[in-house]
């Protein structure tokens, strides 16, 4: 979907790349999927004392088809996962996700019958965040090690084929 | 673990009876059918899935609402997106291992979860703590009430879109998270009372902190009251808007501001005086209008009566020691542990097997900022709970949201939302 | 203890009420499970009572061969400001308990929570589902014999 895709592999292409990371890389539009505890830092990272909009990244959208970055901040469930993972496909590549917390990492201090221990289990991460909830400026570090992989043309993410697409559309449970 | 067989489906929900209407709907997009076709014209009636990610649903709560135009006709909230399993994890863990656990239960006002804990398993191994203390507790819940309130109050104004509220609360809440900081160690998750006592004294640099905060918050509180007492479009949207009775909020098992919102003169802190608030003079805002906007001046009103609280513990705050002395339920102080060999034994004992009550059971509670905040515990003699379980204010208060969303407007439905306040850590478990 | 709610039990109800006990200074009931609604029923309406708010219902799992799950009611009286906590014992193999709905309108949704994790069957809960689980789960998590880490692959997650 992005504009690699517009232009096809021509040697433009390449000698663009850096010029489009580098305006990527200073716009991340984030989904901030508050889940828990670590939501509220989450909060806390766009307010007047840590102001992420000196980062590019203040522009917070609800709507998934409108961002690049998946920030999922607290404790994922199992009942919850189909939907972090509902949200990330529904994200246009290329995209990026920052696991915020301990318990988002790895299960953290809930190692029960109802937390899934870590979120990689079903979406790819990039970014691991250490804390329980982590600082806002943690948070921003994170951020920051994003956008150098953006500069680096680095996602994790790789984008689906058409026919990929209508697969993994019938996979897909039409729960409600 | 044999699969057991129930028949709880054959009872008729709202969830279920509203399934096969969507399931035609979705059966058609499956089949590629756009043309869906209704069997009358004009019946409009739609199911609207609000959440689990919504940016006003307050945390991962989810509504399926099923709307007549913009009108709510039946709504049915579906929790559990965020069950941690706290309470099989209270049965594995000794009590003092639990208290990190409580900080994320309500997680906007840590303080006050800690506080409301270890009173229900003092009462339970019959110690109490000493006066400093108990000043201390007061202090700090009455900070973590504001700073949940504060929360509040922004996020209402943010749903029904006023930003600068929202921004104005936080830089307040930042300075009491200055505070939390250097009293406990940490911003967010405090994890500062112990049974019997606390973590650490409350030092003057942060009484001193604590009083420069108090001094200049009232002004700062009126600013943020003038950007919504007379905002015509904050008062329209949530004047009238979700209201309960007062019956019905008792039935219902509403606590806290929501409840005083409904006209019942309800707190806990002047019903069942726990910690020192029967030594201190504040009054119990109430509203009888049942609507959002009385819920909202509820929290406002117990914001300033919290400055007034905070005011009179610091002054009265007595000198003498922080922790019980009760060798074999209290934590003794670290650096004692590593020079005296009697606290190095009720270390070892009390880290490794809990400090052990008698049987019985207890129940207490606190009014927590969102309401009755009350921990049950079962004990059968052993260092860790049979069985604990939390009464959370934001499962009970949220049980009533589809009694006060029907009939309003699908806009109205974050207004209501926002003004129950309810926190999906504490609700979930 | 309350004795002066408890002799008015007693009197009322002779073959509903099995035991009454007291710790720190709170009154436990112990309750016949057919007789709780009435019991529920006198509690809120007597004027001497007026125990008009369910503070929290909830299961409990004893682990015994007989007896085994508990519920679990602590009620409050606004008015009188009092507190009272009743009590109902029912078998593993009669999961079934009457509901207290119809007194406290609020007991809806922690006796759907006691169903989710004891499977407590609560007749006359009109939308007793899972509260917390997911609608497929097959256990009930707060069980004694539950592990906490639960059964592997009980619940899907989806594919990577």
């Amino acid at each position: 979907m992005g504009l690699e895709h517009a232009l096809g592999d021509s040697i433009i292409t390449t000698k663009i790349d850096a010029a489009i990371n580098w305006c990527r890389k200073n716009s991340v539009w984030p989904m901030p999927l508050g889940i828990s505890c670590c939501g509220i830092e989450m909060m806390a990272l766009v307010d007047p004392r840590f102001d992420v909009s000196r980062f590019g990244s203040e522009v917070m959208r609800f709507s998934p088809r409108q961002c690049d970055l998946l920030i999922v901040a607290g404790t994922t469930t199992y009942k919850m996962a189909k939907v972090v993972r509902k949200i990330y496909d529904q994200m246009p590549d290329p995209k990026w996700v920052i696991a915020m917390g301990v318990c988002t990492s790895t299960g953290g201090m809930y190692r029960t019958y109802s937390v899934v221990q870590g979120i990689d289990q079903f979406v790819p991460v990039d970014v691991y965040v250490a804390g329980c909830p982590p600082r806002p400026d943690n948070l921003l570090h994170a951020i920051m090690m994003i956008q150098e992989k953006i500069a680096r043309g680095e996602s994790r993410s790789t984008p689906m084929t058409v026919a990929e697409e209508r697969k993994d559309r019938q996979l897909v449970q039409l729960t409600v | 673990m044999a699969r057991t067989s129930t028949d709880h489906t054959s009872s008729i929900s709202p969830l279920y009876e509203v399934a096969p209407k969507k399931s035609k709907i979705l059966q058609a997009l499956e089949d590629k059918d756009t043309s869906v076709q209704f069997t009358d014209p004009l019946e409009n009636e739609m199911i609207l899935n609000m959440g689990p990610q919504h940016p006003a649903t307050h945390g991962v709560l989810r509504l399926l609402i099923k709307l007549d135009g913009e009108t709510v006709v039946a709504s049915v909230p579906e929790l559990g997106y965020l069950h941690r399993g706290y309470e099989k994890l209270a049965e594995n863990c000794n009590y003092h291992e639990f208290i990190p656990h409580t900080d994320r239960l309500d997680y906007i006002s840590p303080l006050m979860n800690n506080t409301a804990y270890v009173l229900a398993v003092e009462k339970l191994l019959g110690v109490e703590a000493p006066k400093r203390a108990q000043y201390i507790r007061v202090i700090i819940s009455e900070l973590a009430r504001i700073s949940s309130h504060l929360l509040s109050i922004g996020a209402l104004g943010l749903d029904v879109g006023a930003v600068t509220i929202f921004m104005w609360t936080f830089r307040e809440r930042e300075k009491l998270y200055d505070i939390f900081e250097e009293l406990t160690g940490a911003r967010f998750t405090t994890s500062y009372t112990r049974i019997g006592g606390l973590s650490q004294d409350l030092t003057d640099g942060t009484k001193r902190k604590i009083e420069d905060f108090i001094s200049q918050f009232p002004a700062r509180l009126a600013e943020c009251e003038s950007l919504l007492n007379r905002n015509r479009i904050f008062v329209e949207r949530t004047d009238g808007v979700g209201v309960i009775s007062r019956e019905r909020a008792i039935a219902m098992g509403f606590s806290g501001p929501n409840l005083r919102g409904s006209g019942v003169s309800h707190d806990l802190r002047r019903a069942e005086p726990y910690l020192v608030y029967s030594e201190l003079d504040f009054d119990i805002p109430v509203f009888n209008d049942g609507d959002s906007l009385a819920r909202y001046y509820v929290r406002l009103g117990e914001i300033k009566e919290s400055v007034k609280i905070v005011q009179q513990a610091i002054d009265k705050l007595p000198e003498g020691p922080y922790n019980a002395l009760a060798p074999k339920k209290v934590l003794p102080k670290k650096e004692r542990i590593y020079t005296k060999m009697e606290e190095l034994i009720h270390d070892f004992m009390l880290i490794n097997f809990g400090a052990a009550p008698p049987v019985g059971e207890v129940y207490h509670a606190v009014e927590g900022s969102k309401g009755e905040l009350g921990f049950y515990i079962q004990s059968k003699g052993e260092g860790h709970p049979w069985r604990l379980k939390i009464r959370s204010p934001s499962f009970m208060n949220l049980q009533s949201l589809p009694q006060l969303l029907n009939g309003r407007m699908i806009s109205d439905v974050v207004a209501i939302i926002g003004s129950i306040d309810p926190v999906m850590g504490e609700a979930d478990k | 203890m309350n004795t002066a709610v408890v002799d008015k039990l007693k009197a009322a109800f002779p073959a509903g009420i099995l035991a009454a006990k007291e710790f720190r200074g709170e009154t436990t009931i112990e309750v016949k499970k057919e007789e709780i609604v009435k019991v529920c029923a006198f509690l809120r309406d007597d004027p001497s009572c007026a125990f008009d708010y369910l503070s929290d219902l909830c299961g409990a799992d004893a682990y015994t061969p007989e007896k085994r799950f508990e519920v679990i009611y602590n009620v409050q009286s606004l008015s009188r400001r009092e507190r009272l906590r009743l009590k109902v014992f029912t078998e593993e193999s009669d999961l079934h308990v009457p509901s207290v709905t119809s007194i406290w309108p609020g007991a809806e949704w922690p006796e759907r929570e006691a169903f989710d994790m004891f499977g407590i069957i609560f007749d006359g809960n009109k939308d007793l589902r899972r509260m917390y689980m997911p609608e497929e789960f097959e256990y009930f998590p707060l069980r004694k014999d539950f592990p906490l880490m639960g059964i592997p692959d009980s619940i899907p997650l989806p594919r990577k």
